[in-house]
């Protein structure tokens, strides 16, 4: 199918919106109706026809607004995509492995030829062509990281491996989950997650960190993260939370269905070949609570989460405030009925709502 | 964890991925050194790999499947042939006699993907290599990928004698300011003490060859003042071999015996039951396993597990640790 | 007594240790304030490494400089603040060799500081020891405007950059040498809590 890219924004009049194949193929995170940390890892090698899952780069119909959020973003503060100067050698594989992977997936959309080291990349969507050098920085206009993640979706964080331990040594982070690459970076895997409660006691990081240190390439992994966010804001940094906090407090419970979004990172781990990293994609989708109610399984299931989420994990993830208007308004969707095992809507056994 | 994510979206598969080659050529440096070049069946070009990576060889010997670790010592950025260096070992466990005595050019084998368990650190100001014997195979890659991209290095390399000096001609040629090499049987020995004093401030150093030698320089550079955090070294344990002993995989419902010549991990496999492995050196800890049940003594073998978890007695390393006792279980 | 028991925190807060003699071609220690202390002791416990060992040190309001000149140190610098030190610390880095102790003491903010230029030019921080003494004040980030506040003692606190009400994390970054602060009252403007000292 041919993509059609949605004009719309991610701040000021929030047009934000999702197709109803938007909708379909939204990863729900929820395999149960509840939600304790887990690693829960598997292979990224592919997945159901047209799912989130499908491609190593997944792009969809926010493709070319998500792009233009991140050049305002880096507009207004450079110091969200750095890379320490070890790390530059990661970034063109990073780049490679881009470039590769949508060359190949999208063939309508993007193309790469390549003859020995000049490299020639069509972006269609985005109206780029560059001829440039492979490893040679000054034939691009930005560093490679910084060049090829200006035109793929989600953060991306590469990390370097030494002394048993990941380090969180470049990164391009315009749509975080309320926290400060330019902090961070530098960072070993247990101080980047440190303000995280309860997983390192539960030894979540310990295991997730052994596992990811043996990623191979030809072998990457991923896994699922959530969060809460009020309005489609892809940009929840701490930089500007002092600006953005404040719409948090503006939920109604006439206009929470609309407003009140949750937001799910595909998180995929690819090792990287020449410098031996491993790049961390952390891939952003919103979806609104009507939006997901539309789902029924989905709609039963979001209300027993949040329900009976910790309060730790409510308020770490910012919306321990809010949860009883969420309550107030999920529980209109649950109607007590089991909810079939998995993460997938399963439309055609579910049954509708019962009142 | 892999396959077992109860949200999995995704086909479920353990194992390392594999690369199906052809041996394209086959070069006697020595009496006991021999290189091996492969080419892939499918034509398309190799992954791109990191200076230090090594790939683990399956050879067929009859019926039995063997399974060692090289390092890859091509040229990184040349994509259409993978080439390692085998010493012969005549005490071993027999893969590299396999390699040296049936292995012809044309002969089909797997690779396994490259992994690297010795990477270059490349914040490293200058990186400082000092090389026993075969030790040299990872520097050689390491030496092509630094000098594409302009690192600053220096390798010292030691040699049992002239005739066993593999890579020496090569490397005093291309890089006659930068290599070093001493010969064992003319009492060449590298002043180690000399070296270390006086590197500049953020120079990493780099050991892999005799376990000996990993010992000396290691200590030698501790008590002269440099930091763990920079001096590496790779040393890949081969499996020892050990009294048989018998083992039950309680998931696959199997029982076997492990041989004296062969390692845990080798016996599951022979089963057919596929166990999760990377470097089959004790060192990656891919093929950690859970004890279910056990009455007798481990032998921790391994670098992965703390020292904890080995007095525990509920995991185990099975690339390269044993057991002896009369009950051994594993989720397996 | 200059020392202080910090409570158990998360896992990017630096802990600190005694300072214990190692083997090295040549010793550098940079203390501030009472990390004069941590010297002297170490200087007791060791005192053959005074002969291969650089001393730069930071008064501020104490008088220690004596006492520690006395250790007779190789060689022995005294400077009026970290500003006005930090130049003679890069250029020592940059002449440095392999072999190079480190020992640091005293503020977090004098250690965090030297450490991260020791980072800079290609050390690796696990190398380094560190020993806290005196000052419980911290150098906090501004998250927002990324200016810094030196020697704040005071939670919340006034950003001295953007003036934004901050509260002390303990999220700390060492390429920053600092710990962050985020604005408090983003969600509730003006209601900012009766600010406490740090550990009361």
């Amino acid at each position: 199918m041919t993509l059609q890219f949605n004009t719309e924004t991610f701040r000021d009049d929030y047009s934000f919106h999702n197709s109803q194949r938007a909708i379909d193929r939204f990863p729900f995170p929820f395999h149960e109706d509840s939600y304790m940390y887990a690693v829960n890892m598997e292979r990224h090698q592919g997945g159901p026809a047209d799912s989130v899952y499908e491609k190593r780069f997944d792009v969809d119909e926010h493709y070319v607004a998500e792009m233009a959020d991140r050049a305002k973003v880096l507009g207004d503060d450079p110091l969200r995509c750095q890379s320490l100067p070890h790390m530059t050698l990661a970034g063109w594989d990073l780049l490679e492995l881009i470039m590769v992977s949508k060359s190949e997936e999208y063939p309508d959309l993007f193309e790469l030829h390549r003859k020995g080291r000049e490299w020639y990349w069509i972006n269609k969507p985005l109206g780029i062509e560059d001829h440039f050098t492979f490893m040679d920085d000054t034939t691009l206009p930005y560093g490679p990281m910084e060049y090829i993640t200006r035109q793929t979706q989600g953060d991306f964080c590469v990390l370097d491996q030494r002394e048993d331990n990941l380090w969180m040594d470049a990164g391009m982070v315009t749509t975080q989950a309320d926290w400060s690459l330019d902090f961070d970076i530098g960072m070993n895997f247990f101080e980047w997650h440190a303000p995280v409660p309860l997983a390192h006691e539960k030894g979540i990081f310990k295991r997730a960190l052994k596992f990811l240190l043996n990623i191979q390439q030809g072998a990457p992994a991923r896994r699922l993260n959530w969060t809460m966010t009020v309005n489609p804001l892809l940009d929840t940094s701490p930089e500007n939370y002092h600006k953005w906090g404040i719409q948090k407090t503006t939920l109604t419970s006439e206009n929470i269905g609309a407003k009140q979004h949750l937001r799910v990172e595909l998180q995929t781990f690819f090792r990287l070949p020449r410098s031996n990293a491993l790049v961390f994609p952390i891939r952003c989708y919103l979806m609104s609570f009507q939006d997901i109610v539309s789902k029924p399984k989905w709609g039963r299931r979001l209300n027993r989460v949040v329900r009976d989420l910790p309060e730790e994990l409510a308020s770490y993830k910012g919306f321990i405030d809010n949860r009883p208007l969420m309550l107030d308004y999920l529980s209109q969707f649950d109607d007590g009925l089991p909810t079939s095992f998995g993460v997938w809507p399963d439309e055609d056994i579910t049954p509708t709502l019962q009142r | 964890m892999t396959g077992t994510a109860p949200n999995s979206t995704a086909p479920k598969t353990v194992g390392a991925a594999k690369l199906a080659v052809r041996v394209s050529a086959i070069t006697t440096l020595n009496a006991l050194v021999t290189r091996f070049e492969f080419q892939r069946i499918d034509g398309a070009d190799f992954p791109t790999f990191s200076g230090g990576a090594h790939t683990v060889v399956e050879m067929m010997d009859g019926e039995k499947k063997r399974l060692n670790p090289y390092s890859l010592m091509s040229d990184p950025a040349e994509l259409s042939t993978y080439a390692i260096s085998v010493r012969r070992d005549d005490q071993g466990r027999g893969g590299s006699l396999f390699m040296h005595q049936k292995i012809k050019v044309g002969d089909e084998m797997a690779l396994s993907y490259p992994v690297n368990l010795f990477v270059l650190d490349l914040r490293a100001r200058k990186h400082l290599f000092v090389a026993g014997g075969i030790g040299i195979t990872p520097f050689l890659a390491q030496i092509k990928q630094l000098e594409a991209i302009g690192g600053n290095w220096e390798l010292h390399y030691s040699c049992r004698s002239p005739d066993l000096g593999s890579y020496v001609d090569e490397l005093t040629e291309y890089y006659p300011h930068a290599t070093s090499v001493y010969y064992d049987d003319k009492k060449q020995l590298i002043d180690l003490d000399n070296l270390l004093d006086g590197q500049p401030f953020g120079t990493h150093l780099y050991v892999c060859g005799p376990k000996g030698m990993i010992d000396w320089v290691r200590k030698t550079a501790t008590a002269t003042g440099w930091p763990q955090a920079h001096v590496h070294h790779e040393e890949f344990f081969a499996p020892q071999p050990g009294r048989p002993f018998a083992v039950r995989l309680k998931k696959s419902e199997l029982t076997v015996e492990v041989g004296a010549q062969e390692s845990l991990l080798e016996a599951i496999e022979r089963l057919g039951v596929d166990a999760p492995y990377l470097c089959r050196g004790g060192a990656c800890g891919q093929c950690e396993t859970d004890v279910l049940d056990s009455d007798g003594t481990f032998l921790h073998r391994d670098h992965w597990l703390e020292d904890d978890e080995k007095e525990s007695g509920e995991k185990i390393m099975p690339c390269v640790s044993r057991f002896e006792g009369k009950i051994l279980v594993l989720n397996r | 007594m200059s020392t202080f028991e910090f409570p158990p925190s998360i896992r990017s807060r630096p802990v600190y240790c005694v300072l214990e003699a190692r083997p090295g071609k040549a010793h550098l220690m940079i203390a501030d304030a009472e990390g004069a202390e941590a010297l002297i002791d170490l200087a007791l416990r060791a005192p053959e490494l005074m002969a291969k060992a650089h001393v730069i040190y930071i008064p501020k309001a104490t008088d220690f400089g004596a006492a520690l000149n006395a250790l007779n140190p190789a060689q022995y610098y005294e400077g009026p603040s970290y500003s006005a030190a930090v130049s003679r610390i890069k250029r020592v880095f940059s002449d440095a060799s392999m072999g190079l102790q480190i020992y640091l003491s005293g503020t977090e903010g004098l250690m965090g500081q030297a450490l991260s230029e020791a980072m800079q030019a290609g050390y690796d921080h696990t190398a380094i020891q560190t020993e806290h003494r005196g000052s419980l004040a911290r150098r906090m980030q501004c998250v927002h405007c990324k200016g810094i506040t030196e020697d704040v003692s005071n939670d919340p606190f006034q950003c001295s950059h953007c003036g934004l009400n901050l509260f002390v994390r303990d999220h700390y970054s060492r390429r920053l040498a600092a710990f962050q602060g985020v604005c408090i009252d983003a969600e509730e403007p003006g209601n900012v809590p009766p600010s406490k000292e740090l550990y009361s």
